[in-house]
């Protein structure tokens, strides 16, 4: 029986989707506790909230795939039920995932139109008006594609476009958008706005989980904070502050988002000089000091990872020196960094990091086995010794250091994975995007963590998109666009203003 | 995880306890250790074999050229021994080892330098090693008769009470335990399955240590060639035909993951030692053949639903505490 009877209610208030006391409980765990949303029409909620709120459960129930154990859902105020995704779906909510889910040898006609497509005689499809509804939802995108290309030759920005066209194929009315700008590149984001923007003016309500607090503020009309499965706060997000709203995710102050640090420079200990790569950058020199924490700032696809790889030897370039501690060093596989002192922490920690099926003093001992081993023969004692000592120092938790890596929480799996870098007694360690897409707090304990090595005489280099981080953590920035070094800023001029402004090539310096 | 291991292995112990106890009740000779003897030697070309795949699967590869490898070597040995009848055996294990090692580089380096799926490498080796017994001998068989006598003892010879052929099998076995478990290359290509990505960012050349599993796989493909025409005294184009799949089998019974990344060598003895029983019990206990396939293949698929069932997490812990581990 519904409660929440209110007689009469204006339009324009009354919610199109709402959840009330939805409960979800997986064995031992209880994902969501009596949590409510409400999504109106022509507005932007954003749901926000640390890794581990519920975010992803409630986008699962509000798209069908998982089925709440208690309390409703409404649309128009009517209870419904999805007990699979095509539910969800005609009753127009449409979600645009994380990692956009399409198919690279479709067209992009076929990828927006996989599973409702218009059906001609015998039930077979009816491409010319699959093209043609294509090509409308396309430009009512203001989008330039056409729908007979094949996928996979179409850029990262078109291919979300796509997908958000696939959520638009099915007469969506309720948007969910999950961190939709993770990927994509400054223009890129300032044109996802925009359709966000036409969206709202078509009267659909947009659902958007965000971790960026500068879209939130942008975008957004209302929020709603999920801590711990609960909802915590809801309301028009011009009564509520930045402070306010990370104060409810974390259900703390967080006064101090960045560690105070005493900065001592040491020695000069890399020396990069005229570092080239046929396409993907040029001329990029630069030195660093023991101590220092250098961050590389640039949009998207402006050549920093590429460079780090090939300054750890993944990738070779075609020109340029490494000096270590005023050494000539060439370095033509990641061998060859690590043993000269440089390592790489990769942006996909999950991936790229650890060997989940190893136990966690191999995953430590995996890059430092030369030197616990002899003769090509391991030494276990020596492995337990090293892998204990670097576990400890990182408060890494785990019932043994037997225990495979696979079984263990995220956090303790990037200690693992910081702990087998730490283990080959670096000079230089490369953090590429070492936050991106963790949760408040779990930030501020790297940052914590990162001026910490660098205290301790470590150079680090950090590649970072979030600005934030960079003018935080830093104490000197190259900025790099198009392949090349746009500006090299001291810790004074570091301001997110120059930072943008050289990203993208706007401006010589102003100030 | 590790208690799983070790649980997945025991259960495999107890299904081959099992396996054995009911074909006792029909067939107690059968279970004589006399006999198991004689079953553990029939299996070793398997053991064999089922160790150098599993290496290579362990590395995210596969390696369906074992058998055609091991048909080509033993016929290459047996041409050899024709040709040179006073060339002593220890010579002749040695070319057989090199020649193997030789083919199995060739697999590598397709999947090394050229990046070919291994499966699409090795189903193309695979014919081709067969034509080329095809091309050395016209599709003649090469027959006992041709064989020196010294050739054939060998794999027969008595030592303490078993087989040489059944003493190399134990041999691989203490091997490469000590080569998986204590060695930077044996670490390595754990590594290199269980996450290619990181492996390369902690300084490992993946493609290199796949090569080098495709290398071991072929030696002991080579190995177990001279060993398999000399035992049976016969060399022919299809010689251990299909017998890649069989291998394939005994690793993924013994707990090796497809995916690469899981596996050991008693695993591998184990599933091997499993086919082979039930390969030698069915035609005692008069069970058709038939029947054997069948056994097989449902054993494959129970053991790929038990490892499923042991790889699966417990589920994910998405509430968090209140208290945030700095």
């Amino acid at each position: 029986m519904p409660l929440d009877l209110r007689p009469d209610v204006s339009t324009s208030d009354a919610p199109l989707l709402s959840l009330t006391g939805v409960t979800k409980t997986f064995p031992g765990v209880r994902a969501l506790s009596n949590v409510s949303l409400n999504l109106h029409p022509g507005k932007v909620t954003a749901l926000v909230g640390e890794n581990g709120a519920g975010k992803s459960t409630v986008v699962k129930v509000l798209t069908g795939i998982y089925q709440p154990d208690e309390g409703d859902i409404r649309v128009d105020g009517r209870p419904v039920r999805f007990p699979t995704p095509q539910y969800a779906e005609s009753a127009g909510v449409t979600a645009i995932h994380q990692e956009t889910v399409l198919f690279d040898e479709l067209s992009v006609a076929e990828n927006i139109f996989l599973g409702h497509a218009p059906k001609g005689r015998f039930g077979l499809i009816d491409t010319a008006t699959m093209n043609s509804n294509a090509a409308e939802i396309l430009s009512g995108l203001g989008a330039k594609i056409d729908p007979g290309t094949t996928l996979k030759e179409l850029g990262t920005a078109n291919k979300h476009l796509v997908a958000i066209a696939r959520a638009l194929s099915v007469d969506a009315r309720v948007v969910i958008m999950d961190e939709p700008t993770a990927a994509l590149s400054h223009t890129e984001i300032e044109e996802l706005y925009e359709l966000v923007e036409g969206l709202k003016a078509q009267g659909k309500a947009i659902l958007f989980i965000s971790h960026k607090f500068d879209e939130i503020f942008r975008i957004a009309d209302d929020y709603t904070v999920f801590r711990d499965g609960q909802m915590i706060g809801e309301g028009a997000i011009a009564n509520v502050s930045e402070a306010e709203l990370v104060k409810m995710m974390v259900g703390r102050d967080v006064s101090q988002i960045f560690p105070e640090r005493d900065r001592q420079l040491g020695d000069k200990v890399l020396d990069v000089q005229g570092y080239e790569h046929p396409t993907e950058f040029a001329d990029i020199s630069f030195t660093l000091r023991r101590g220092e924490i250098l961050g590389f700032y640039g949009l998207v696809g402006a050549g920093r990872s590429e460079f780090m790889q090939a300054l750890f030897g993944t990738t070779l370039p075609s020109a340029g020196e490494v000096w270590i501690d005023g050494a000539s060093i060439t370095i033509r596989s990641p061998a060859d960094a690590v043993s000269h002192g440089i390592v790489y922490v990769p942006e996909d920690r999950g991936k790229q990091g650890a060997i989940g099926a190893l136990p966690i003093f191999q995953n430590v001992t995996l890059p430092s086995l030369a030197r616990t081993s002899q003769k090509g023969f391991l030494r276990l004692a020596e492995e337990f010794k090293l892998a204990r000592e670097y576990s400890e120092r990182l408060d890494l938790r785990a019932a043994s250091l037997d225990t495979h890596v696979g079984n263990l929480s995220g956090g303790n799996q990037q200690k693992v994975v910081i702990a087998k870098w730490l283990a080959t007694e670096p000079k230089v360690i490369i953090l590429d995007e070492p936050t991106k897409g963790i949760d408040i707090g779990s930030k501020a304990a790297v940052h914590e963590f990162m001026a910490e090595l660098a205290a301790q005489g470590l150079a680090v280099i950090m590649v970072s998109s979030e600005i934030p981080e960079i003018v935080g953590m830093s104490d000197r920035v190259i900025v790099m666009r198009e392949g090349r070094i746009a500006a090299e800023l001291d810790r004074d001029n570091i301001t997110p203003e120059t930072l943008v402004s050289y990203a993208a090539g706007i401006s010589e310096t102003s100030s | 995880m590790k208690k799983l291991f070790a649980s997945r292995e025991a259960l495999l112990m107890i299904a081959i306890a099992v396996l054995l106890g009911v074909i006792s009740l029909r067939f107690p000779a059968f279970v004589a250790p006399s006999n198991l003897l004689g079953v553990f030697n029939d299996t070793s070309p398997l053991i064999l074999l089922a160790i150098g795949q599993m290496i290579v699967i362990l590395t995210k590869c596969i390696d369906l050229s074992v058998a055609a490898n091991l048909a080509l070597t033993g016929m290459v040995v047996s041409l050899v021994n024709i040709a040179a009848p006073g060339l002593p055996i220890i010579a002749i294990v040695a070319i057989a080892i090199c020649f193997g090692t030789l083919l199995g580089m060739f697999n590598g380096i397709l999947v090394w330098k050229l990046a070919i799926p291994p499966i699409v490498v090795t189903l193309g080796t695979m014919t081709i090693f067969r034509g080329i017994i095809f091309l050395l001998t016209e599709g003649k068989w090469v027959n006992s008769h041709e064989m020196s006598d010294a050739f054939k003892a060998v794999p027969r010879a008595d030592l303490i009470g078993l087989p040489v052929l059944s003493w190399i099998a134990i041999a691989a076995v203490i091997l490469f335990s000590i080569v998986m478990t204590r060695t930077s290359l044996g670490r390595a290509f754990y590594a290199a399955g269980g996450n290619p990505q990181a492996a390369t960012y902690a300084g490992i050349n993946v493609g290199l240590t796949q090569f080098w599993a495709f290398a071991i796989s072929g030696a002991i493909a080579g190995l177990t060639g001279y060993l398999w025409v000399s035992r049976f005294a016969v060399a022919y184009v299809d010689v251990a035909g299909g017998f890649e799949l069989t291998v394939v089998a005994a690793c993924v019974i013994g707990g090796v993951s497809i995916m690469g990344g899981i596996g050991s060598v008693p695993g591998a003895l184990l599933g091997a030692l499993f086919l082979g029983i039930i390969a030698n019990a069915l035609p005692v206990v008069n069970i058709s053949p038939f029947w054997q396939m069948a056994i097989s293949g449902g054993a494959i698929i129970i053991a790929v639903i038990l490892n499923a069932q042991a790889n699966r997490t417990q589920g994910r812990i998405i509430l968090k505490r209140a208290e945030h581990a700095t």
